[in-house]
């Protein structure tokens, strides 16, 4: 048993105990743990992250390019917010670029399982990322965030490949206007 | 020896001497009576409380009257008229003063001789060498966050020497937390015993509703009431570009209140009230007084054996909840070996003066103990986070890299400084502790 008692002498009177330690607070768990997961991110080659500041890696954008599917040549940027709460809670991502999608709708709300009620520690930054890859290669009517492209893609899928095209060449899918992000 | 103090009257102690002057069948095996050890508590022992909420005025409480006088509390917040009902050192006239220095000044008027020093501050303002001060820090605080950044900095204060942990550094962590009617108390030593990120499953997740059910097919009047906070708040911005939602704005919550009804209303789902929004939005338990002080009393009480040692302490996690009759016991949380915060016990690295980054690279890819791969290595300069090097992030990698040639000293790392290293060899980034060769 620690005997603190005891101790005391070698603490009286508040004087320091480990003079050698370190005089800076450790990385936070979330900051060990973010270090772990960028060091290993292992992209799909669809994929890219910027990180406008190198020392900040809990703030960064995801590039998403697909090279099939409704989304093929279309450029997608998400922002990642990874707080200190993180692996504990999920990191909150944004859809930066407008998308006609069922699963994002025009706030740039995303829904995708991991990211809010099946979100677990044990999942990582890699994870996330392929989870979003995979909601261009399949895009999910069952839960829809934009419903009217959910109708759409479940009743007519000619129809919204068009709608997707039209969206990403930049114009107009019924009243609302979608800005132009076709790969250059 | 019955004075210790001016303000000491004749059989102040006596009851605590009965505890610390002889043995008894509870105390420990190796438990020796004497009276310097009140003289410890009295005049030596430091304790720092954090949080000066519904725990930390019971805490308060609690140390002065059972003979703890150097006592410091932190809090970054002020008194608030929902406060009163239960933390009992504010009074109406203090509100919206500072609750560290009210509860201090409440605690040093009523306890002679007590001397508790406030600090209006967040926890996160205060750097290793104040935390170092103190024999005992006892947590009344109401966030995970909070309670994982506390860890993490008693965490840091650990010396090891050859990667044996020196005792002295220890500052044993006590915690405690209440939710309604069910509440903990735990003992943490830390290095040695479970810490809060070893048991990090033991906290209920955020509840976090999946967004498609928010957005099209809500059940619950939470359903609603989450739909007016993500969806419609951010789009009909009701109080202005950028002006986030405030729970203790009653506006806000009025605004919240009544579109969660027009949506509720349109699904035909019971319930919304003013109430449940606000509930909802500031994700409110509500706080029950006893609870507060049946917590606070085992934390006092750990602190007490812990500064005595005249009792073991908790092993190390004690559960409560009188939701429906009363239930409490008590268990041994386990330390995890792989655990990410405390399981770490940095290894030295001893490099000359001189040497470059370069070198500390190549040192963990070539030393036969560590054989890393691609090593990504980050360290905290001056409160700040700087990545060194990192290779898996070409954008990053080329930016980095012109930190190879650099000394470390250039790099603005100093003797003792920690870095963090992440490899594919290992399963969780570890530590490493800087030493300059002489
Ligand atoms: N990071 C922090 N630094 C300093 N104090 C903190 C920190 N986080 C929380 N606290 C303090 O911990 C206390 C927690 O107590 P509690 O939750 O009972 O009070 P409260 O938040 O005022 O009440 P309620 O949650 O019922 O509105 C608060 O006074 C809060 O200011
Ligand atoms: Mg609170
Ligand atoms: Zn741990």
């Amino acid at each position: 048993m620690l005997n603190l008692y005891q101790l005391r002498q070698q603490k009286k009177d508040g004087e320091s105990g480990g003079k050698s330690a370190g005089s800076q607070k450790r990385a936070s768990a979330a900051q060990l743990r973010i270090t772990k997961d960028i060091s290993e991110l292992n992209l799909p080659k669809t994929c890219k992250t910027e990180f406008p500041d190198e020392d900040d890696l809990l703030n960064f954008k995801l590039i998403i390019q697909p090279d099939e599917g409704y989304y093929k040549n279309g450029r997608f940027s998400f922002s990642f917010k990874v707080g200190p709460g993180y692996p504990h809670d999920a990191p909150k991502v944004k859809c930066e670029t407008q998308v006609y999608h069922p699963n994002i709708d025009l706030e740039g709300n995303v829904c995708l399982n991991i990211l809010r009620e099946d979100w677990k520690p044990v999942l990582t930054i890699n994870s996330i990322i392929y989870g979003l890859q995979f909601l261009f290669l399949e895009p999910n009517p069952e839960d829809p965030l934009n419903k009217e492209a959910a109708e759409v893609l479940q009743s007519n899928k000619r129809l919204f490949e068009q709608n997707v095209y039209k969206s990403m060449r930049g114009g107009y899918v019924g009243n609302t206007y979608f800005e132009r992000c076709l790969k250059a | 020896m019955e004075d210790s103090g001016s303000t000491d009257w004749p059989g102040r102690w006596k009851h605590i001497r009965r505890l610390l002057e002889r043995s008894g069948p509870f105390a420990h095996p190796d438990f020796e009576g004497s009276p310097e050890i009140l003289e410890f508590m009295l005049n030596n022992c430091k304790v720092l409380v954090i949080g000066a909420g519904g725990l930390g005025c019971e805490i308060l409480k609690g140390l002065a009257l059972s003979g703890f006088r150097n006592i410091d509390v932190i809090d970054m917040d002020t008194v608030d008229l929902s406060n009163l009902n239960r933390q009992f050192l504010f009074r109406m006239k203090d509100i919206s003063r500072d609750k560290a220095t009210v509860a201090a000044e409440f605690v040093n008027n009523r306890v002679p001789g007590c001397n508790v020093i406030p600090h209006f501050k967040k926890i996160q303002d205060y750097d290793p060498s104040f935390y170092r001060q103190f024999h005992i820090i006892i947590c009344g605080l109401d966030s995970v966050i909070a309670r994982r950044w506390m860890n993490g900095m008693v965490l840091s204060l650990l010396n090891y020497e050859d990667g044996v942990l020196d005792p002295s550094s220890i500052i044993p962590m006590i915690d405690g937390g209440t939710e309604g009617f069910k509440g903990n108390a735990r003992v943490i030593l830390p290095g040695m015993t479970a810490c809060i990120d070893c048991t990090l499953d033991l906290f209920p997740p955020q509840v976090n509703f999946p967004m498609c059910t928010i957005a099209h097919t809500p059940r619950l009047p939470e359903h609603c009431i989450e739909y007016v906070k993500v969806f419609l708040w951010p789009q009909e911005k009701p109080f202005g570009e950028n002006v986030g939602i405030d729970g203790d704005d009653p506006r806000h919550i009025q605004w919240i209140f009544e579109k969660a009804q027009d949506r509720a209303d349109q699904f035909n789902i019971k319930g919304v009230t003013y109430r449940l929004t606000q509930g909802v939005v500031k994700r409110i338990i509500p706080a029950v007084a006893s609870t507060n002080a049946v917590i606070s009393a085992q934390c006092v009480t750990e602190a007490f054996k812990l500064a005595s040692s005249c009792c073991n302490p908790l092993n190390n996690y004690m559960v409560f909840n009188d939701t429906d009759g009363l239930y409490t016991y008590t268990y041994e949380a386990e330390k995890k070996e792989d655990c990410p915060a405390c399981s770490q016990v940095p290894q030295a690295l001893s490099f000359k003066k001189d040497a470059v980054l370069q070198d500390l690279v190549d040192h963990l890819k070539n030393s036969a103990s560590l054989q890393m791969r691609e090593p990504g290595i980050t360290a905290t300069v001056n409160g700040k986070n700087k990545t060194l090097y990192m290779q898996s992030v070409e954008a990053i990698r080329k930016r980095t890299k012109e930190n190879l040639p650099k000394r470390l000293s250039e790099l603005g790392l100093t003797d003792g400084q920690e870095l963090v290293v992440a490899d594919v060899t290992t399963p969780n980034a570890v530590i490493f502790k800087l030493k300059y060769e002489v």
